[in-house]
């Protein structure tokens, strides 16, 4: 049913259709809005049976999903920037031990300093954790993919983390496709799990592995990513079968056939990039885009065939891998090694900075005309940051560097508008 | 909507006075019409009485830009002492329409020179926080102004905003709610009126 409708709203309409057995969450915005409609859903008896459980922290939240999903219940938990980190331990856990939560991720900067705004940081920070992650382009590919990754991650034995633009989408009112529960239940079985605690069948989970085996275990997870590669593609057209739209899949190109650059990046951002590519396109300009859903497992073939034929590549991405550069663009690189072709990198929207169509109209035209950086950053303020590397040379106690930036830029409190 | 343009929508108000709250609002209304919208907060500072903007863009076609707006085809200012505070008029083109929230003439708020290149019929305020507390005994301009938007853009029925507002309220909030955006329909209706009046009789 088409509704005008908050992301966070519909992706908990989407999960409550999932009916998962255990919903375990710690609040922390942006995700708030999609545990709290969830909350209200269970006390309202409307997802049953499930059980909804207030935890103290974000480790507690993981830690009672890996219980509840060793225990055979199907479990969800969501979360955003420190409370993903605050949970690390646990989530490498749950997909060392193959238990097929799936977790929301409203994505969000880490601090410090402190921001509640939107990047990637929190969601690339556990890229080698053994999840597998999937980041949505709009609030209905959202929805999307939170039925695809339960039905995805219990096949595997595998947890899976829906990663979304926090507030961009989270809390942003647009037209979703709501599915009925008919459609959910013909495309998602009920959680056959592959290991369970049951005292009926007592087994223990967890064992400690010592070097003798521990590199076969790893490797199966890997193993199992690789398996997903195959996998993704195909639940994706189980998907069409049922609910008759495209979603999702491992990666998506627009007008790419006779591109010469092409602009390569995740999440929401692909919208504002395809609006641009439209208004180049009018203009003469043979650029297209690659929007990639499946971060991990990473789809490297895929990748390396959608950029193969184009002269040269730009990576736009909402992270920073601090003292390198790009960290999609580590793995973009690494798809096409050896091809000869020319790739540069920008950074863009860190801790929720705007990305404009204006500024990317001029990026795109100078990754065209090869003017650019290998790596570059958007609408850098570098008269700022000048400043403040001139106050570093001019005094040694040059204070705290958060404050002078504010302080510099004229800020009263963070998020002021004009 | 002007021919095939997406038309967008940005609301200054202040924490507590609904501003994300009639942004979402004005989405619903325009989604009940059979359009595309996409409303979303500034987010971040929504703290009581703090600078608040809320965005709402309508479109015949699927909507993918996420870019704050930053030049508006209209202006629904909630709160006039941000007028002082706040660039509200920052990416604004003469042709587009300005909703204020008070019971005093543009002039008076000292704002016809800076608006002396737009239309007077694009042009309106509305005492919004006066008919909130008239219909619903608390000061909230939001859904009034969404019944002025309606009348000086054209741009939505009024009866899609009631929808709208039934869709979220009930009882006697949605009762009050809806006198308040048709009070504030009316008085703009015929400010409206009585600008292009003057325009054609200049």
């Amino acid at each position: 049913m088409l509704k005008q409708i908050e992301g966070s709203q519909a992706v908990a309409q989407a999960v409550a259709l999932c009916r998962p057995e255990v919903i375990c969450a710690y609040p922390i915005s942006p995700q708030t809005h999609i545990v709290e409609a969830l909350g209200k859903t269970v006390k309202e008896g409307s997802l049953s049976p499930c059980e909804f459980i207030n935890v103290e922290s974000e480790f507690a939240a993981m830690s009672v999903a890996i219980g509840a999903s060793a225990a055979g219940a199907r479990a969800y938990t969501a979360t955003a920037s420190q409370g993903l980190l605050f949970m690390a331990e646990a989530v490498y856990n749950a997909s060392g031990l193959g238990l097929p939560i799936v977790m929301t991720v409203a994505n969000r900067a880490i601090g410090a300093p402190i921001n509640i705004w939107n990047d990637h940081s929190d969601a690339l920070s556990q890229r080698d954790s053994g999840w597998l992650q999937l980041f949505a382009e709009n609030n209905q590919e959202a929805v999307d993919l939170h039925i695809q990754a339960f039905r995805l991650g219990e096949e595997l034995s595998m947890p899976v983390m829906v990663c979304m633009d926090g507030f961009i989408l989270t809390h942003a009112f647009e037209r979703v496709d709501i599915p009925t529960q008919e459609q959910v239940d013909a495309y998602l079985p009920s959680f056959e799990p592959r290991q369970v605690l049951d005292p009926a069948e007592p087994v223990t989970i967890g064992a400690m592995v010592g070097p003798e085996a521990f590199m076969e275990v790893r490797y199966l997870a890997h193993a199992r990513q690789l398996q997903a590669l195959e996998r993704i593609p195909q639940l994706a057209t189980e998907f069409r079968d049922v609910f008759g739209r495209d979603s999702c899949g491992l990666a998506h190109t627009y007008c790419a056939d006779d591109a010469e650059t092409m602009i390569v990046a995740m999440g929401s951002v692909l919208g504002t990039i395809k609006d641009v590519v439209d208004e180049m396109r009018a203009d003469g300009h043979r650029i297209g885009v690659l929007g990639i859903t499946s971060y991990r497992p990473f789809p490297l073939a895929q990748v390396r065939a959608a950029l193969v034929h184009c002269k040269r590549f730009l990576v736009l991405e909402k992270s920073l891998a601090v003292g390198l550069g790009g960290i999609l663009a580590t793995d973009v690189r690494m798809a096409v090694s050896g091809s000869g072709l020319r790739g540069f990198t920008a950074i863009a929207g860190l801790g929720g900075r705007p990305i404009t169509k204006a500024s990317l109209h001029q990026l795109f035209r100078q990754a065209e005309q090869e003017t650019l950086e290998p790596v570059s950053f958007l609408d850098l303020d570098r008269d700022a940051v000048n400043k403040q590397l001139e106050r570093e040379r001019q005094t040694r106690r040059s204070g705290p560097i958060a404050e002078n930036m504010l302080h510099d830029k004229g800020i009263v409190s963070a998020g002021q508008f004009g | 909507m002007r021919g095939n343009e997406m038309f967008q929508v940005r609301i200054h108000g202040r924490g507590g006075q609904g501003v994300v709250t009639a942004a979402e609002m004005l989405s619903v209304a325009a989604f009940g019409e059979g359009h595309h919208a996409q409303a979303f907060p500034s987010f971040g500072s929504e703290r009581t009485g703090a600078p608040v903007v809320a965005f709402c863009r309508i479109d015949h076609k699927t909507i993918r830009l996420r870019e704050p707006i930053m030049e508006p085809d209209a202006l629904i200012i909630q709160d006039p002492t941000l007028l002082h505070q706040v660039n509200v008029f920052a990416g604004f083109r003469h042709d587009g329409y300005v909703l204020i929230n008070t019971g005093r003439t543009l002039a008076e708020l000292g704002l016809d020179e800076l608006l002396k290149d737009c239309r007077a019929d694009h042009l309106c305020t509305v005492p919004a926080t006066e008919i909130g507390l008239k219909h619903l005994g608390r000061p909230i301009p939001n859904i009034a102004l969404l019944g002025g938007f309606a009348a000086i853009t054209g741009l939505i029925k009024l009866e899609s905003v009631i929808a709208a507002i039934n869709g979220r309220f009930s009882g006697k909030v949605a009762e009050g709610n809806i006198a308040a955006a048709t009070e504030a329909y009316q008085t703009v209706m015929a400010e409206k009126q009585a600008a292009t009046e003057g325009a054609k009789n200049a």
